[in-house]
């Protein structure tokens, strides 16, 4: 289901690719790339541009708890529970949006809790298990739980059908395609050997021959009471399986349903680019949709322009010549030609930084024929304007 | 900065942490090139397993096994399983050696699933190497920042859920470990950026709070350049005015308009930059040792760019 190629002619406008093309025929775009690249804007100002020009119900749903996007988003703060932008904040922007953007924050625990309530078979289970002192531990580390519940959300919300589209930013995991393997790691979990023997009654699993070398060494280890409370809570847990699985493997289809797509965000530096390259090998593989590249933090083109290096450097070299030459009504020449040497110099620095980065673009071995660039803000994003300006450099 | 010097790299172990993307491993690799040019005897240590150390030293992927890639340094990447072989032959001298393959797996199992048990094992593991003194000095190139908490405090967590048993017992003498200031430290690496200052100030507050760890640095990575003092910063407003800028160009036989735009640039990051730092400094306690490393225009990654950043914090401890 990779992305057809074809090469954008020019002034041909059908066929030329773009994300506003993408997020009307997407139900759910999934933002995913290395840590600190910018994830998480690219998410809301999609979101924001698509509510904006797009219309309907959209939801930018984030894993980011920063304070920073709730503001940008003309939010108090927000939760798990979706909340709507208003107006307001749009209209601050001197926007009128033709529909209604709304967020909400992935909250780990809330959802746990959740999904228990949700499973658990009868009441007296569902109390043991949200008392059991294990309980908060193990969803806070379990199985990469935070993949998980991360995507669950994210099926429940987009089969209770009350938004067109779901913008969606991944937790920052240590490695970048866990969240994608989390459904299937779960439903893995639940019908494995080894639960099923930590759940069995505890009799005969002493008795087990092929359980035995490894229960001696669990018990040593861990000591027989830590291992019983283990399979108490398990046992409590598997009384879940049946509906996990089930939601579990529904969460993996949606992943790869066609109405959903990937958006792969990096900078041009290296080792986030790497990362980017890896994940979207990760995605041909899996059969999931890339829909586009954005390459964000990009510096401006005019840094590389050749021309420019030799006024650059001519700056650096005969600053003290040229100042004498400027420096009437401005300041003494030697203090100019300081000026105008640290201007060259700085030009130059900068200018070994936009090379790189080019070379890390032209290098970028498989890319969707859909790359959109966000060049370098000089600010940091404080308000729904902002995001909009953002929205606007990879819009169309 | 003297007195911090001795400090951090007095210690016998230092967790390099911070928000994923602003160097952890660079200043983690650069720690340890630096101690090991100053005589220590330096283990590096990847926690992370995403196989990036290696390269800061141009050496082979890192395994288990400690593998000296330079002079008195020496660089492994943790593996839970191997950790616990180990631990199983060293500490208890069961005779399950053959078969703790396949065990160890199921185990890994229930690792994952237990809290704090690959915790233990990645933390037992550095505190017996320091216990043992192997090494003058362990680097860690830690877990991120959302991790490193429940890292830290695994230990006492275990001790805290196991009544009973080896894990129980061994976490005493890790606890004394850990939490003692002269022996180990927390580095949290973080960048003049919104996110990174705003991370780094929370989980400075709750290593204090969570954890018994000290927090022995914050080494602020890819500082910006200043460009002008405050006086040359007018000088060039004024050489920004349109007809000095026509005269400008005349003068040097080509349009130095993009030249002066790059220039803005540059201050214009520096400035939004240089806000976050203050923040950063006003929010975390006066008394932190606090290093700055400079922007790396050239080489971000090798050898090369693991010494220039040995060399910045070198300088920066005052060497």
């Amino acid at each position: 289901m990779a992305a057809p190629t074809r090469t954008p002619v020019e002034g041909d406008e059908d066929r030329a690719r773009t994300l506003e093309q993408l997020l009307a025929a997407k139900e759910i775009a999934i933002s995913c790339g290395a840590g600190g690249v910018g994830k998480t804007t690219a998410a809301a100002a999609l979101g924001a541009m698509a509510a904006t020009h797009l219309g309907g119900k959209v939801l930018v749903l984030t894993v980011d708890p920063a304070r920073r996007l709730a503001n940008a988003l003309g939010l108090e703060q927000f939760g798990n529970t979706e909340i709507r932008v208003p107006d307001a904040a749009f209209a601050a922007s001197g926007v009128e949006p033709r529909g209604e953007l709304w967020a909400a924050m992935l909250d780990t625990k809330r959802s746990w809790d959740d999904l228990v309530r949700r499973h658990a078979p009868d009441p007296r289970t569902r109390d043991a298990i949200l008392r059991n002192s294990l309980y908060e531990n193990i969803t806070g580390r379990f199985v990469q739980s935070h993949d998980y519940i991360a995507m669950e959300r994210l099926y429940e919300i987009h089969t209770s059908g009350a938004y067109d589209l779901i913008v969606v930013d991944t937790p920052p995991t240590r490695n970048a395609i866990d969240f994608l393997e989390a459904p299937e790691r779960m439903s893995e979990f639940f019908s494995s050997r080894l639960l099923r023997w930590l759940t069995a009654p505890s009799k005969s699993r002493v008795l087990s021959m092929a359980s035995k070398p490894f229960y001696r060494v669990a018990d040593t280890i861990l000591g027989s009471q830590f291992l019983g409370d283990i399979a108490e809570f398990f046992s409590l847990f598997q009384t879940m399986a049946p509906g996990f699985v089930q939601r579990a493997d529904a969460v993996a289809r949606t992943l790869s349903d066609r109405r959903t797509t990937f958006l792969v965000v990096s900078t041009l530096e290296s080792a986030p680019v790497r990362e980017a390259e890896f994940f979207i090998a990760e995605l041909d593989a899996r059969g999931l949709h890339l829909g586009a590249v954005v390459l964000n933090k990009v510096l401006p083109a005019y840094l590389r322009r050749t021309a420019t290096t030799g006024v650059a450097r001519r700056l650096c070299a005969d600053a003290d010549t040229i100042a004498v030459k400027v420096a009437d009504g401005v300041a003494p020449p030697d203090q100019v030609a300081r000026v105008l040497h640290e201007v060259g110099e700085s030009f130059l620095n900068y200018q070994v930084v936009a090379k790189r980065e080019s070379e890390q673009r032209a290098e970028m071995a498989r890319t969707p024929d859909l790359v959109a660039t966000v060049p370098y803000f000089d600010a940091d994003i404080h308000d729904l304007g902002g995001l909009l300006r953002l929205g606007e450099q990879i819009w169309r | 900065m003297a007195i911090e010097a001795i400090d951090l790299l007095n210690r016998r172990l230092l967790f390099v942490t911070g928000k994923g993307g602003v160097g952890k491993t660079t200043v983690a690799a650069g720690l340890g090139l630096l101690a090991a040019e100053r005589g220590l005897r330096t283990l590096v240590c990847e926690v992370d397993a995403k196989g990036g150390l290696a390269d800061f030293f141009e050496a082979p992927t890192t395994d288990f096994t400690p593998r000296e890639v330079q002079p008195r340094l020496f660089a492994m990447s943790m593996d839970t399983e191997e950790s616990l072989k180990e631990y199983l032959s060293l500490q208890l001298k069961i005779p399950l050696i053959a078969r703790v393959g396949p065990l160890a797996r199921t185990f890994d199992f229930i690792a994952t699933a237990a809290p704090g048990v690959k915790e233990i094992l990645t933390v037992g593991k550095l505190c017996w190497e320091v216990r043992e003194r192997h090494y003058d000095l362990v680097v860690v190139d830690a877990v991120a920042s959302g991790h490193i908490v429940g890292q830290l405090a695994a230990p006492q967590g275990i001790n805290e859920l196991v009544q009973v048993g080896l894990v129980r017992n061994q976490t005493g003498w890790m606890i004394d470990i850990l939490r003692d200031p002269t022996q180990t430290g927390v580095v949290i690496v973080s960048a003049p950026e919104e996110m990174p200052v705003n991370e780094t100030i929370e989980l400075a507050a709750r290593i204090d709070a969570e954890t018994d760890v000290d927090l022995a640095a914050v080494v602020v990575n890819r500082v910006l350049p200043e460009l002008f003092s405050r006086a040359e910063e007018e000088v060039f407003e004024r050489l920004r005015e349109p007809d000095r800028v026509a005269t400008l160009s005349r003068v040097v036989d080509g349009d130095v308009g993009p030249v002066l735009d790059g220039a803005e640039l540059a201050v214009t990051l520096r400035r939004t930059r240089a806000g976050h730092l203050t923040t950063l400094r006003e929010r975390l306690p006066d008394d932190l040792a606090m290093l700055y490393l400079p922007y790396q225009f050239a080489r971000t990654q090798g050898m090369r760019a693991t010494r220039r950043i040995a060399e910045s914090l070198g300088e920066e401890l005052g060497f």
